[in-house]
């Protein structure tokens, strides 16, 4: 039915099957436009917010979606301006996930602000002396490169390839990707640590408070090295998805173990940085501002220093370890428990920057804000993962998103 | 925003977020501007093989 659109030599489930698939996911997309419906007709009144406790689940998605989406930048930074070129046949992955990611975030800030008809405010009535009005400049910048470098696979499709202005606007745009990939670098490291910064320069919050260089605290620094690190286990991850969904052998394991080593090295230096950080905050930052690290680890149901182990051992050491070792790496098994593991703790970091900080009390008044969203808020922070299947099913059925495939089909 | 705005400011803090974001406009616009004018060029004049 759709066999003039899909990719030449490239073999697909028939489009009923595709169809009925896209409908299943579609239903859970639908329940979370309803549940963004609501928050913008009804208001934030929707969610289990309040005053005492104003970051909704769906700004940790935010803040995860950007971290893995990480995968992107940083991808494009080794391709194009470092000239590492295996990775050519996994970036139009990375940058798919990284529009999907970069859309999703745009979108649950538009929900988040609550009056979305506002949303240019931003632009035109900016605070400059917030990080936060740095990174709304930033992420729609560059989301607005993103585009741009989505836009060369689009015009890849086999139809509109045959318009001679699309093939040579697609092969022009290529040309210039240095340039674009240059500046959405530039942009992701700022906006990525400003992410960062707004948990690091809270001096009201002892949780989250550190100390820094110049106006940025180290959480700046460590939020962008993060995304760097572990943005590319999350496209390693959907790579090994699509293919596990496929039963497809879709890129070569040069590429993946080339960046999966990357990305080990990444999180090596990511990690040992982060638990410096993590020593002087306890020995240093927290005790000076009246608070022993266990305040922040007891007398509550969920928060324990568990989770500190979680997201250092498990999702940092673990992962940098197993990538790093060439044995290791090249285990599928090991190598996918890794990548999984990598993704956990970057998420688990940003929840803990994000909904921990809340959580944590700060007066000897107060006590712990343990707060469950409302079913508004969890329809919401899903529907970017139901919007995300969608679009990257129909980049892989009609684009040519693996340059491998064909040749890796011959092979079989 | 734009210095003919009431609300701007001579100071650091506009030059910085502003100047930071139109110079990547600007940077973009250029690109993907060179990009369709040589399309268009290429188009013209028949261009059009293997490439990518």
């Amino acid at each position: 039915m759709d066999s003039a659109l899909i990719p030449k030599g490239a073999n697909r489930c028939p489009f009923p099957v595709f169809a009925t698939g896209i409908a299943v996911v579609g239903v859970v997309l639908l329940w979370g436009v309803y549940a963004m419906g609501l928050c913008w007709i009804k208001g934030l009144n929707q969610t289990n917010m309040n005053d005492y406790y104003g970051f909704a689940l769906w700004i940790w998605a935010d803040l995860a979606v950007i971290a893995i989406g990480g995968g992107a930048f940083f991808t494009g930074l080794l391709k194009y301006v470092l000239g590492i070129d295996e990775l050519k046949n996994i970036i139009n992955l990375a940058v798919v996930i990284g529009f999907i990611c970069y859309s999703s975030a745009l979108l649950i800030l538009a929900i988040d602000i609550g009056q979305p008809l506002r949303g240019w405010f931003i632009f035109w009535h900016a605070n400059v002396h917030s990080m936060l009005t740095e990174v709304a400049f930033c992420l729609s910048l560059y989301f607005s490169v993103l585009t741009i470098e989505f836009i060369p696979l689009i015009l890849e499709n086999r139809q509109v390839d045959k318009v001679p202005f699309f093939h040579n606007l697609s092969h022009n745009m290529h040309t210039a990707m240095a340039v674009f990939a240059a500046t959405g670098a530039f942009l992701s490291c700022f906006h990525q640590g400003s992410l960062g910064g707004v948990a690091g320069v809270l001096y009201g919050r002892p949780f989250a408070f550190r100390e820094g260089l110049l106006i940025w605290p180290w959480t700046f620094f460590l939020f962008t090295w993060s995304a760097a690190a572990y943005g590319p286990c999350f496209t390693l991850l959907v790579a090994k998805m699509v293919e596990g969904i496929t039963r497809k052998k879709l890129i070569k394991d040069n590429v993946i173990h080339l960046l999966a080593k990357i990305s080990g090295w990444m999180i090596t230096t990511y990690i040992v940085a982060k638990i410096i950080d993590t020593i002087y905050w306890i020995a240093v930052t927290a005790p000076s501002l009246g608070f022993s690290v266990m305040d922040f680890y007891t007398d509550n149901a969920f928060y324990g220093i568990w989770i500190l182990f979680a997201e250092i051992v498990l999702g940092g050491i673990v992962p940098a370890v197993i990538l790093i070792t060439k044995k290791y790496r090249e285990n599928s098994k090991m190598l996918l428990l890794a990548i999984i593991l990598g993704v956990l703790g970057v998420c688990l970091n940003r929840w803990v920057m994000v909904l921990q900080v809340m959580a944590v009390p700060v007066m000897s008044f107060d006590t712990w804000a343990l707060y469950i969203p409302s079913w508004q808020e969890v329809a919401t922070t899903i529907l970017p993962v139901a919007y995300g299947i969608i679009l990257l099913a129909l980049a892989y059925r009609y684009l040519p998103m693996f340059p491998q495939e064909k040749e890796l089909s011959t092979e079989k | 925003m734009l210095p003919n705005c009431f609300e701007w400011a001579w100071d650091a803090g506009h030059f910085l977020f502003f100047g930071g974001m139109w110079y990547t406009i600007i940077i973009l616009s250029l690109g993907m501007t060179w990009c369709i004018f040589k399309t268009i060029m290429d188009t013209v004049s028949g261009k059009g093989g293997d490439h990518h």
